[in-house]
């Protein structure tokens, strides 16, 4: 078992480790946060077209689009 | 994937990346010639192995695609091969951080892996470009499954070829995975396997919402609304 | 590079069709055993009208077997003469790649400050100038036929569609080839050092191999891109990476045959990677063509 204390080398190697770790979580992070906004936007869509639903439903039916 | 399997790889990837990282730093012994500056290994090498599969699925989902032409499995291609460009940037940018610290120079041609990814990573970056520059969507999947296949087996054989360019007068910098202490080589499996649920999770997600909104835009044409 | 058939004229494709098609008519009721080698007479176009009249008929006379496929071997005679008579005819490819690349070497001479060069830095010169300029004929093997129509023609003909493929890399690999024979001298006149004669015989093999690799490549690309919006762009993007262990195994095996001092014999372990590779990728290319071509 090696205890971190005395893991630190001589040189500034550490800080290299940290930036490596830190970049990778960043990336995975900032995936993260690109999904999350994405998300707010597909739930946004969803509550407008419950509202327009719920407001026209028959008119939902005659304006049907042909795709 | 339902939301109950997205919920249990999110779980089992959180968890193993508690397991590894308390290996990493709290089990694996420092290494000899390193120092901890190895513990990059960990991350680096774990990154590498997913992403090259990641490229390797994308093309055997492609193969798939072309087989069934279900456009699930294009979608998976798709998903895939984007999800293994962006750990792929990690691998780079972890690379050249471990090469600096080792060898004081950002990039370093003398390890084969390192400059296989560069080359496997410039053509995977024309991907996006190649699939946005056909307009008809099924057009688009073919061809995009004809690349993922072509570039999935290049992975390989660039491998091989750079490797045997390599010199083998300066030792690899950033060491192999052979020769390792059995307590190293577990905290690299680990890692490995952390590495992977992670991907997975990842892709997952991807696939989920990408599902989702095609539903949102099929609702929002049937009712009328765009 | 101003393309001689886009000024209005009508296109050499166009024209070898009309005259195919104005040709009097073969004779329908010939059997179908021999229809294959009678309708592999010039130009792929020919097929079709023919093949088809052969099936009408068939269907009209329902007691003989209908098997109207051309053999793959005559199709691919007939497409690659086409091809090499509408070059011969429209200089499109071969002076434009010929020139670029002993342009190539002179740029060189002045990016390099050197009158002469040797050993590994002239195979590098060598071949990263045979690469770019093979990118240029690359770039142009498919647009005619994407721009005049040609691959509606050809899909219409009931003929195995890789011969297309099969057709279009020897026609690729011809080129290279006269690219060569224009280029290589000219390296060697320009900016080699050694004397090109002792060097030839060994030169021969990396050559072969490494076009090998650049028309199986390149024709696959080639036809991946040509019908896409940025197809001079990603024409070389695409192709350049799958083609860096080519230039790995053609770079190091040319090197020691260049070497001013103790040039050197070749070395097997190149030119096995080489061959790996332009058959590994060969076959690939065979088995996924087919996927582009479906419109």
């Amino acid at each position: 078992m090696t205890p971190l204390a005395t893991a630190l080398p001589e040189h500034t190697n550490d800080g290299y480790v940290a930036a490596a770790y830190i970049v990778f979580f960043a990336i995975v992070l900032i995936y993260v946060a690109i999904m999350a906004i994405r998300l707010g936007r597909v739930e946004r869509k969803v509550r407008e077209l419950s509202a327009q639903e719920r407001e026209h439903p028959e008119g939902a039916q005659k304006e049907r689009e042909t795709v | 994937m339902r939301l109950p399997g997205l919920r249990a790889l999110s779980i089992s990837t959180v968890a193993a990346f508690c397991v590894s990282l308390s290996l990493v730093f709290f089990y694996a012994p420092i290494e000899a010639e390193e120092g901890f500056l190895q513990k990059i290994f960990y991350l680096h090498v774990p990154l590498a192995i997913v992403t090259l599969a990641g490229f390797v699925i994308g093309g055997l989902m492609a193969i798939a695609h072309l087989r069934t032409r279900d456009q699930r499995w294009d979608m998976r291609s798709y998903v895939v091969i984007h999800m293994s460009l962006i750990f792929g940037v990690g691998v780079l940018i972890t690379g050249s951080l471990w090469a600096h610290a080792s060898w004081g120079h950002w990039w370093v041609w003398n390890e084969p892996t390192l400059v296989s990814f560069l080359i496997i990573f410039l053509l995977y970056a024309t991907y996006q470009p190649l699939r946005f520059a056909i307009e008809d969507p099924e057009r688009q999947a073919r061809y995009a499954s004809v690349f993922a296949i072509t570039a999935g087996a290049f992975v390989p054989l660039n491998f091989i070829a750079v490797r045997l360019s390599a010199s083998y007068v300066h030792p690899r910098v950033l060491g192999s995975t052979s020769n390792l202490p059995g307590s190293m080589m577990l905290t690299f499996l680990v890692s490995l396997v952390a590495m992977a649920l992670l991907f997975a999770t990842l892709c997952s997600y991807e696939l989920a919402a990408k599902r989702t909104r095609i539903l949102l835009k099929a609702r929002s044409r049937i009712l009328g609304f765009q | 590079m101003s393309d001689p058939t886009d000024s209005g004229k009508t296109s050499p494709h166009a024209a070898m069709s009309r005259d195919v098609h104005a040709r009097p008519g073969r004779p329908v009721h010939a059997p179908v055993g021999t229809t294959n080698k009678s309708q592999a007479g010039p130009g792929g176009p020919s097929h079709a009208p023919s093949a088809m009249q052969e099936l009408d008929e068939q269907h009209v006379r329902a007691d003989r077997p209908v098997h109207a496929q051309a053999r793959t071997l005559d199709v691919v005679l007939a497409l690659l003469r086409k091809e090499l008579l509408v070059e011969l005819r429209t200089l499109e490819s071969i002076p434009g790649m010929s020139l670029f690349a002993v342009t190539t070497f002179v740029v060189f001479h002045f990016a390099l400050n050197q009158d002469t060069v040797s050993g590994q830095e002239a195979a590098g010169i060598l071949w990263v100038t045979l690469l770019f300029a093979a990118m240029l004929g690359v770039n142009r093997l498919f647009v005619a036929d994407a721009d005049q129509g040609g691959f509606d023609g050809f899909l219409l003909a009931p003929v195995d569609r890789t011969a297309l493929l099969i057709a279009k890399a020897i026609a690729l690999l011809t080129y290279l080839f006269v690219l060569e024979l224009i280029a290589v001298p000219a390296f060697a006149l320009l900016l080699l050092g050694p004397p090109l004669g002792q060097a030839l015989p060994g030169l021969l093999a990396p050559l072969a191999l490494g076009d090998l690799g650049v028309a199986a490549i390149g024709t696959l690309v080639a036809a991946m891109v040509v019908r896409t919006r940025a197809r001079d762009l990603l024409g070389p993007m695409l192709t350049l990476p799958l083609l860096v262990p080519v230039v790995i195994g053609c770079a190091r095996a040319t090197a020691p045959l260049l070497q001013t001092v103790h040039p050197g014999g070749l070395q097997l372990r190149w030119l096995g990677t080489l061959a790996l590779y332009d058959l590994v990728f060969g076959l690939i290319a065979y088995a996924v063509f087919d996927f582009l071509l479906e419109d």
